[in-house]
């Protein structure tokens, strides 16, 4: 069984949004970088179990970026998995992205694991493109992840519940809460990382379908309007008559 | 040439997002000098004509049972060969469970590039650029699309549907359907529960609340409003409340009209999934509270006070 697992390089929850060159940039600066929360809690972890319960599994992991994604890398290695591939190239293009990893993917892998979303970009897209030029099944947003042999048995969100799918490898799964529980690397983990191979390819040709012209911050609060405990009628009739929320 | 708008439905009935969506769409082609048509796989019981109520002049039917079972490679095969047969320039999906696994795949066969989580319609002064939520809704940015189609999926509750007269011309087309590859085994559906994304009111509650046994005052709050539930990540994490109502950046991203925070304290990560509520409300014993900076309404107070006195006067006020 060949896993690859893809990593993304996000802002960590706590970094203060902001930008620069005219709004068309993130400002990095003071910026702490994490793995991508979903990446690592749950299909790295999920992909690090099926390895555990099958010497016979190697898990890979890919990422798309430049070489300041390379910290991200090792901390994902010491996490697990055998090796790491970096494809050299930024972008914000999801087709783009999508179109590296599968040039990866191609190379005999079994299961690719994405995170449900970036919490950077948010587009929940990468996953199911990949799956499109694999031409293989995709499942979103999966909260269980089973496997017996090359049959995958998922339980996936949807609309107002879950449903429960099998299916035949090769598949893409994107990961969510509930595959897996967040693991802290230990100190072999961390020094074994250090020696992983840590491949680095150049991106393959293809097209880049769009492009971040510039970005904005929400319009600040007028400021709270406080109403007191003792007159919680008075905030049914603002909800009601200003807000008209209610 | 036209706009498609992916139209979506559970149990026969069609989703509040795809109205939404339709909205959208024909809004788009309005803007863009083309015509709006709907796709719908799957049979419906809902009157398709009637979605000419929201600018679709017409709408394609694959009436294929195989099809009310969401196969995201079934379906993408299917959506882009109707859009490629309508002469589809933009193609519309909501950004729901059902559009993130389909938007993607469908806009790799189009060769079309995708802006995932869009917010707002498209600027056509210049080129085709479409404004998106990012860092979980702490900011927007504006994407550019380059290619000849384009695919738009779009956040649910941000954009008001408007229901006006006409009736739309149904149509069935005839598309070969792939049998599907993956098996559905099992399907678990909280029946007559309001779906968190699509929620006009959200209650939430967190840790302030101490326990589930306390949720009582919650639910009843909710139950009054017709609000859908939500909490915080510690809570989701106590198995206090099921995990997919944890809201935030690492939880469900949400926009309702109304937003009402019992015993949060507002931290970062929770309010990048909540803050673009239209209007928030927040109920916490601790003015120093962050989530008041963020709030439009707030009761400093003990929650267990003010939720019940909240529910009751909301019940004397609909009785007038
Ligand atoms: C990587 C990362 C991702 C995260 N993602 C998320 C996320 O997606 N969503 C999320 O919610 N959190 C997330 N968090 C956690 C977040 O940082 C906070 O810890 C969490 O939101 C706090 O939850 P809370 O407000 O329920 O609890 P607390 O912070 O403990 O706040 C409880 C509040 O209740 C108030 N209170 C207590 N008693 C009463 C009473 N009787 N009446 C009224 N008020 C009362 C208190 O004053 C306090 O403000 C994330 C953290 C990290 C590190």
């Amino acid at each position: 069984m060949k896993i690859l697992v893809c990593v993304s390089k996000t802002p960590d929850t706590t970094s203060k949004i902001a930008f620069t060159d005219g709004n068309s940039k993130f400002d990095e600066n003071g910026v702490q970088w994490i793995i991508n929360p979903y990446d690592e809690w749950y299909s790295l972890v999920r992909a690090i179990e099926l390895k555990e319960k099958d010497p016979a599994t190697t898990v890979h992991l890919v990422t798309v970026g430049g070489a300041d994604a390379e910290p991200i890398i090792r901390k994902a290695l010491a996490l697990g998995g055998d090796e790491a591939i970096r494809v050299n190239a930024d972008g914000s293009d999801s087709y783009f992205i999508a179109s590296q990893i599968a040039a990866i993917a191609k190379d005999g892998y079994d299961l690719v694991f994405t995170g449900k979303e970036t919490i950077d970009y948010n587009g929940s897209s990468i996953g199911a493109m990949v799956a499109e030029l694999l031409d293989v099944p995709y499942i979103s947003l999966a909260t269980k992840f089973e496997l017996n042999g090359t049959t995958a048995t998922v339980t996936r969100e949807i609309e107002g519940g879950e449903e429960v799918a099998e299916l035949a490898l090769p598949a893409v799964v994107s990961c969510q809460k509930g595959v897996a529980e967040q693991r802290i690397p230990n100190m072999r983990g961390i020094m074994a990382a250090r020696t992983k191979p840590l491949k680095v390819v150049e991106p393959a040709a293809t097209d880049t379908l769009t492009s971040i012209v510039s970005f904005e911050l929400p319009p600040a609060k007028a400021g709270v309007k406080l109403v007191s405990p003792d007159n919680v009628g008075e905030l049914v009739r603002l909800l009601h008559e200003e807000a008209k929320a209610i | 040439m036209s706009v498609l708008i992916f139209v979506d439905h559970s149990e026969g009935h069609i989703k509040k997002a795809s109205f939404e969506a339709l909205t959208y769409g024909a809004k788009i082609a309005e803007q863009t000098g083309t015509t709006a048509e709907a796709l719908v796989l799957g049979t419906v019981s809902d009157d398709l004509a009637a979605l000419g109520k929201y600018g679709v002049k017409k709408v394609h039917q694959v009436n294929n049972e195989s099809l009310n079972h969401l196969d995201a490679q079934v379906y993408a095969k299917v959506i882009a060969e109707a859009a490629t047969a309508s002469g589809a320039t933009v193609v519309v999906i909501s950004h729901t469970q059902t559009g993130k696994a389909i938007a993607g795949r469908v806009a790799v066969r189009l060769k079309a590039g995708l802006v995932a989580g869009a917010c707002a319609l498209p600027d056509t002064s210049n080129g085709f650029v479409v404004k998106k939520t990012v860092f979980s809704g702490k900011a927007f940015a504006n994407v550019s699309i380059s290619s000849p189609v384009k695919v738009i999926s779009l956040n649910p509750n941000s954009y008001t549907t408007i229901a006006g007269e006409g009736t739309a011309e149904v149509s069935q087309l005839s598309i070969a359907v792939d049998a599907p590859k993956v098996k559905v085994t099992a399907v678990n559906k909280v029946s007559g529960e309001i779906p968190l994304t699509e929620a006009e009111i959200v209650v939430s509650g967190g840790r302030g609340l101490k326990g589930p046994e306390n949720w009582g005052i919650l639910l009843d709050l909710a139950k009054e409003l017709g609000a859908a539930t939500a909490c915080s990540r510690p809570v989701g994490d106590a198995h206090w409340r099921p995990h997919h109502e944890h809201v935030g950046q690492t939880g469900v991203q949400v926009a309702p009209n109304l937003y009402i925070a019992i015993g949060i304290s507002g931290a970062i990560q929770h309010l990048a999934g909540v803050n673009r509520s239209k209007i928030i409300v927040v109920i916490n014993k601790d003015p120093e509270a962050p989530f008041f900076k963020a709030a439009d309404y707030g009761i400093v107070g003990d929650a267990f006070e003010v939720v019940p006195k909240l529910t009751e006067e909301i019940k004397k006020m609909k009785a007038k």
